[in-house]
């Protein structure tokens, strides 16, 4: 159990091509942190350099009060689960529990303990003579967990480790690694390009964006005040609708269409408007509206997507689905709900809106024009 | 499934007729009496004289010295097979796992010239070998028969091929685990590439065993002789009126033939299976 520390790290390849751009995370101790970005932005190089499997170029790494930039990966003190899982294939389960103990020169009645116990944790007890290829993705996937944990490191590092399994196993696998997490009080640091998956495991979430750290926050404070549009499309489903709009004193033009704010925000005329989905609702008679031409409509069972377009900018709302659909829709939404970013740096904007300490407002009526 | 129908068995006994019928032949034929061959040709009717002919070859002083059996050839053959298999699998094992693992400068260059080498034939360096060998005073050593042939660049390109093959994770997740280069080429690569050893073992176990032409540069001693070498020499002995043993011929042949069988049949399961698998 350690803290992490990652100060400026970067890493540059051979050939210049800069792949983690000066990243720096504090992980407290227990913390459970997920790396959550689009392929290619190099969450997983910078998971690989903490555990040691990449060099690092630039910056330290620390795991407890030890800067561990140049320790081989056995002596780093962490443990890794591989998206492939990455078991030995002609050791039987025991053994791939074991590998990492004896080697390591662990006394034999103390793995033989451990093991035990990981397996009764992860419920593989009855599996431990079989070899890898006997068992399913979700089973693999729990011994590649218990290789882990067995070895009682101070970090466990996660490479997409749902990657390989279906959708429903994914989410059980998700449900359970958490409580894992909780129940041993592990540090982890957890990579993956699937935003939900970020959004139900982290404590906090690092969102990387070529090489760069977007955001760090508690998911629902990204979720609500995503510091860019990149997090905004990001992080949440369906994705932010974010329109090109035009202050104009109270008023936000999109295009032929107008929105009142009842007081003009200090931001200059143009801005990236975030909206999202759910904070759109149907208008009522006589209220200001925006008119959605709707394509077409997907079905959640529990909501409905409405898919169209405002003055040409796609749009997408989640109504009701006791909401009947015609053609256009008269959509609005309390101007304290919208998200301003910058249109040129795609950076966001203070909210004019500022909504007080512990109060939940309403959604502000819109004065009719 | 496809269903068995007159025509396949027509085609599986013309294959048994073309296959083994020579062999039977060879083997009828052994259990004749020399001049019987000579006289009436090949016979496909066993004689009487199956057990003296082996008995003979497998036991009878011969050659110029007089001083070589069948059995000692027989053994000088199997040193040489498997001498020559475990070797160049031990060697090129090795190579590959360097050529792998280890970023050194200029791996892939060096990976190719030891593949061109695939395109010379043992014959094109036999005789600066020989001079080699010669020098370091090892003709007619098992030393000088097996070691200049072990180098194998067929063996290295296959072996290459399957570590590549096997997945990055696992030489990760082993780099946590906290096994060196060393232990994992022991715990993970020997045992995940038992098949892939078992079938190049075939391959060049028959290889070795059915070697000639360096043998018999390589060894003046008869002590040293592979049976390869002893079927030649028994038909060398045509000489005025004496009629070559073709029945110790024939028999020494399919003794000659009788272990590269058995090691294909022992190791034909794991044989197909490196061949063919690809789950890792």
């Amino acid at each position: 159990m350690a803290a992490i520390n990652i100060t400026n790290v970067s890493k540059i390849y051979a050939g210049g091509v800069e792949a983690v751009k000066s990243v720096s995370i504090d992980i407290a101790d227990g913390e459970f942190i997920v790396l959550v970005g689009p392929s290619g932005c190099g969450k997983s190089t910078l998971l690989r350099m903490v555990a040691g499997l990449e060099a690092i170029s630039k910056g330290t790494v620390e795991i407890g009060d030890r800067v561990i930039n140049d320790v081989e990966p056995a002596e780093r003190d962490i443990a890794m689960v591989f998206q492939n899982y990455a078991l030995y294939p002609h050791m039987t389960v025991y053994n791939n529990l074991a590998y990492g103990l004896k080697n390591r020169g662990t006394p034999k009645a103390e793995i033989d303990a451990r093991v035990a116990e990981a397996a009764r944790m992860l419920e593989i007890e009855q599996y431990l003579s079989r070899k890898p290829r006997a068992l399913s993705g979700g089973q693999r996937q729990r011994v590649a967990m218990g290789r882990a944990i067995v070895r009682k490191p101070a970090a466990f590092l996660f490479d997409e480790p749902l990657s390989n399994l279906d959708a429903k196993l994914r989410v059980s696998m998700r449900g359970e690694i958490k409580q894992l997490q909780k129940r041993l009080g592990t540090t982890s640091l957890y990579v993956t390009h699937d935003q939900l998956e970020a959004m139900t495991l982290a404590d906090r979430l690092v969102v990387l964006n070529g090489g760069q750290i977007e955001q760090i926050g508690k998911p629902l404070d990204v979720y609500h005040t995503p510091a860019s549009t990149f997090v905004a499309s990001f992080i949440g489903s369906p994705a932010m609708n974010l329109l090109r709009g035009t202050r104009d004193g109270n008023q936000l033009h999109f295009g032929s269409q107008v929105l009142d704010l009842g007081r003009a925000p200090a931001f200059p005329g143009q801005v990236t408007v975030g909206i999202r989905a759910e904070d759109l609702r149907i208008a009522t008679p006589g209220e200001q509206a925006l008119t959605l031409k709707v394509d077409y409509i997907e079905e959640l069972g529990a909501q409905r997507l409405v898919h169209g377009t405002i003055d040409g900018k796609k749009l997408t709302a989640s109504l009701s689905p006791e909401i009947e659909i015609g053609e256009t829709m008269p959509l609005t939404i309390a101007p304290e709900r919208l998200h301003f970013f910058d249109a040129d740096t795609g950076k966001r904007l203070a909210q004019p809106f500022a909504v007080s300490e512990g109060k939940r407002v309403e959604r502000l009526e819109i004065a009719g024009a | 499934m496809h269903r068995t129908k007159l025509f396949d068995h027509v085609i599986l006994m013309m294959g048994v007729f073309f296959m083994v019928g020579p062999l039977l032949v060879a083997l009828m034929t052994s259990s004749h009496e020399a001049a019987d061959i000579h006289r009436n040709g090949l016979q496909i009717l066993p004689g009487g004289h199956f057990i003296d002919t082996y008995t003979t070859v497998l036991t009878k002083q011969g050659g110029f010295t007089g001083k070589i059996t069948g059995l000692r050839m027989m053994m000088n053959s199997l040193i040489l097979g498997i001498g020559f298999a475990a070797g160049k699998i031990i060697l090129s094992m090795l190579a590959a796992y360097a050529l792998v693992y280890f970023r050194f400068r200029f791996a892939t260059i060096t990976f190719w010239m030891i593949f061109t080498t695939l395109l010379l034939p043992l014959e094109v360096r036999i005789l600066p070998s020989y001079e080699v060998m010669n020098t370091l005073k090892l003709t007619n050593t098992y030393t000088g028969l097996i070691v200049p042939l072990l180098a194998s660049a067929t063996g290295t390109f296959y072996f290459r091929q399957f570590f590549k093959s096997i997945p990055d994770e696992l030489l990760e997740a082993a780099r946590i685990d906290g096994a060196g280069p060393f232990k994992f080429f022991i715990d993970v690569i020997v045992p995940l590439s038992k098949t892939m050893i078992a079938a190049i073992f075939i391959i060049m176990f028959v290889y070795g065993w059915n070697q000639y032409l360096w043998p018999t540069l390589m060894t003046t001693d008869e002590s040293f002789f592979t049976l390869v070498r002893g079927i030649k020499q028994i038909l060398l002995v045509w000489v005025g009126s004496n009629i070559p043993d073709y029945n110790e011929a024939f028999a020494l042949a399919i003794l000659a033939m009788v272990p590269p069988v058995m090691i294909v049949m022992i190791f034909q399961r794991w044989f197909i299976k490196g061949l063919t698998e690809s789950d890792k």
